[in-house]
């Protein structure tokens, strides 16, 4: 921590070393460099899925209902890795999948960390009466299991894609909130704060300027990691019929109807499931190196 | 240490009128009219629907019925299910065992497999061993469990025919008497010729797939907690004793390395619960994660309300109790706030 104080986030001057630094520890994981050479390449994938993929994820074949993948009998290249129930383009499914899995962790990341922040900073700065209450608030929503918490939210809006957003990140805020509420705390004490305080800082730039950037290290670690499990939970959602409708083809809702297929077309089953699989080993790995990097004592919970 | 007691119980008194209103809030979204879900689609006269209303309470005003909601809960009512016009609570207990039964055999097999696994990973550490077992367990850790249900019964089940594909026992063959709930005990008691063993059969799968997150954390936990503790004095002085290598390791450090994962056990009460709901419904194990699911298909609110309630009190009361042991093995926490 004790670098970090030293240099509150300036940017320009000599920006680069603490990020070189950064990379030096992290290189040296060669986990999390697989990680994130896979996580690189499924989000590439995802960008460019329109070039990408052979097929419209939504057209449905109807000669070549249940094709098997190519290295199966009766495979064609036409279709790689086959087609679903309804004939659709398997590898096409999956590759926009990876946008919309993708999608749905980044954007519940963002609004959880924004909305973590804000809570978290005004929690921990705030009277006794304000904290108790945004504490207390999160407190309840811990205490409801996540999926249970997120399914009876769906159950309530709506099963959608927006809905699995709004439902995946009601569980995980509080995980942010009391993140940033617990190290803000810790640094309250600390003499660069009473220093701060002492000359004058405005509440809100002491909160978001000065206290923040000395927070940042376990609230990225969290993120990041908080992508991974994001994307479990809506694929989850998904598989339960409360995530993403057909015909999103979200890798969860994938494995919706995948149980028909068990003894005859197994490639409908493994495949969606190889994705998140695969997706989240990558970020986690990543999160893990990005973890001893930022601060090897910390411990994963 | 019973100051402790009731200062824990009271804290938990705001979070469960919280979780009241929380539950009670949710359902009042709900779009649609749980009446005319009730009715169907034929429909009846106004008269009947104004007294199937007065029936359910929902001619009140609102914060009447939050009041009579809440009392209700204090008096054990958690409602009844409007599809099947039984209390809620009386469902939820009847399935409960076969939920607590699951959870059990899934964290017992993490527990026994996951501790030695993460032992050895410590005593060898940088090893072959240890690094395919920290491979293996971030997979575990990232796993779907849908996915990996749907796997195992692809292969073990359907392909390998080693395991039934669903269900607790089999019901063609044997007769099952719920005298506990749990199946293991009801089978032994019926004293039917294989009815045990068929029940621990269908139980296989099931725990493995429920036991996959928690046995990837506690080997992952018990390792990292090892290594610590094998660095310490104590250990070397065991070591400098002459004792013997597993004395060492399984009576002086392991004792403990378990705390933390003690810990990690207490707290994956909750996230059982959730992975109940997936492995319940992948198995169609009649739990109550499964009839959860099943009461939103069937928009019955009330039985989603009150099992929303009772998983969540349950948990909280296991939280309560995982904090209470802690102050009793550990005076710090005790007098520490």
């Amino acid at each position: 921590m004790a670098a970090e104080t030293a240099l509150p986030a300036s940017a320009g001057a000599s920006a680069p070393s603490p990020f070189r630094q950064l990379w030096a520890s992290f290189s040296e994981n060669k986990g999390a460099v697989g990680g994130l050479v896979v996580l690189t390449l499924i989000a590439l994938v995802a960008l460019f899925a329109e070039i990408i993929a052979p097929h419209s994820p939504l057209e449905q074949f109807r000669h070549a209902v249940k094709a098997p993948p190519v290295w199966e009998e009766g495979g064609s290249w036409t279709f790689i890795l086959g087609t679903d129930g309804l004939g659709r383009d398997m590898l096409s499914r999956l590759i926009y999948g990876a946008r919309v899995s993708l999608f749905i962790g980044l954007t519940v990341m963002c609004v959880s960390f924004v909305l973590g922040v804000v809570l978290g900073l005004t929690s921990a700065f705030s009277s006794t009466l304000v904290d108790t209450l945004i504490s207390r608030c999160m407190d309840l929503l811990m205490a409801v299991p996540g999926l249970v918490l997120a399914i009876l939210i769906v159950a309530v809006l709506g099963p959608s894609l927006t809905n699995t957003i709004v439902a995946v990140t009601v569980v995980f805020l509080p995980r942010y909130v009391r993140l940033v509420r617990a190290s803000a705390m810790a640094e309250l004490g600390k003499e660069y704060v009473v220093a701060a305080k002492v000359v004058g800082v405005g509440k809100l730039r002491l909160m978001f300027r000065t206290v923040l950037p000395n927070c940042l290290a376990p609230l990225i670690v969290q993120s990041a990691l908080g992508v991974s499990e994001a994307i479990l939970e809506a694929a989850a959602l998904g598989f339960l019929g409360l995530g993403a409708q057909p015909p999103v083809p979200e890798w969860g809702a994938m494995l919706a109807d995948a149980r028909e297929f068990i003894r005859s077309n197994p490639w409908i089953v493994t495949l969606p499931g190889l994705a998140i699989l695969v997706t989240v080993v990558s970020i986690n790995l990543m999160g893990d190196g990005l973890r001893d990097a930022l601060d090897p004592k910390m411990q994963r919970s | 240490m019973l100051l402790f007691f009731l200062k824990r119980l009271a804290l938990t008194v705001p979070t469960f009128f919280a979780l009241m209103f929380l539950t009670f809030v949710a359902i009042r979204l709900v779009p649609g009219d749980p009446v005319e879900v009730r009715v169907g689609e034929r429909g009846i006269s106004p008269e009947r629907l104004a007294q199937f209303r007065a029936e359910l309470g929902l001619d009140q005003p609102v914060w009447k019925q939050f009041a009579d909601y809440v009392w209700a809960l204090l008096h054990g009512d958690f409602g009844t299910s409007i599809v099947t016009n039984e209390k809620v609570l009386t469902e939820f207990f009847t399935l409960f065992p076969a939920t607590i039964e699951l959870a059990i055999a899934a964290m017992l097999f993490a527990i026994l497999i996951g501790v030695p696994a993460g032992t050895i990973a410590a005593v060898k550490r940088g090893s072959w061993y240890d690094q395919t077992l920290m491979g293996l367990s971030v997979t575990g850790f990232s796993m779907p469990i849908f996915w990996w249900g749907l796997l195992l019964i692809m292969l073990v089940a359907e392909r390998w025919g080693l395991t039934p594909v669903s269900g607790r026992v089999d019901l063609i063959k044997y007769f099952y008497e719920a005298k506990t709930g749990f199946m293991l005990i009801d089978s032994v008691l019926s004293g039917q010729k294989g009815a045990f063993g068929d029940a621990v059969h269908h139980l296989i799968l099931p725990m493995i797939v429920l036991g996959t997150v928690p046995l990837a954390t506690i080997s992952r936990m018990t390792r990292s907690s090892m290594l610590e503790v094998l660095s310490e004095d104590y250990v070397r002085t065991a070591r400098a004793k002459g004792l013997s290598p597993f004395r060492v390791i399984g009576l002086h450090a392991l004792r403990n390395a378990l705390i933390p994962v003690v810990t990690v056990i207490g707290l994956s009460v909750g996230s059982m619960m959730a992975g109940a709901v997936l492995t319940e419904t992948i198995f169609s194990w009649p739990g109550v994660g499964k009839w959860l699911i099943e009461s939103i298909g069937r928009r019955d609110y009330p039985a989603l309300q009150g099992g929303v309630m009772l998983i969540s009190a349950i948990i909280i009361l296991v939280n309560l109790a995982v904090d209470v042991l802690y102050g009793v093995i550990n005076p710090r926490i005790r007098h520490g706030r």
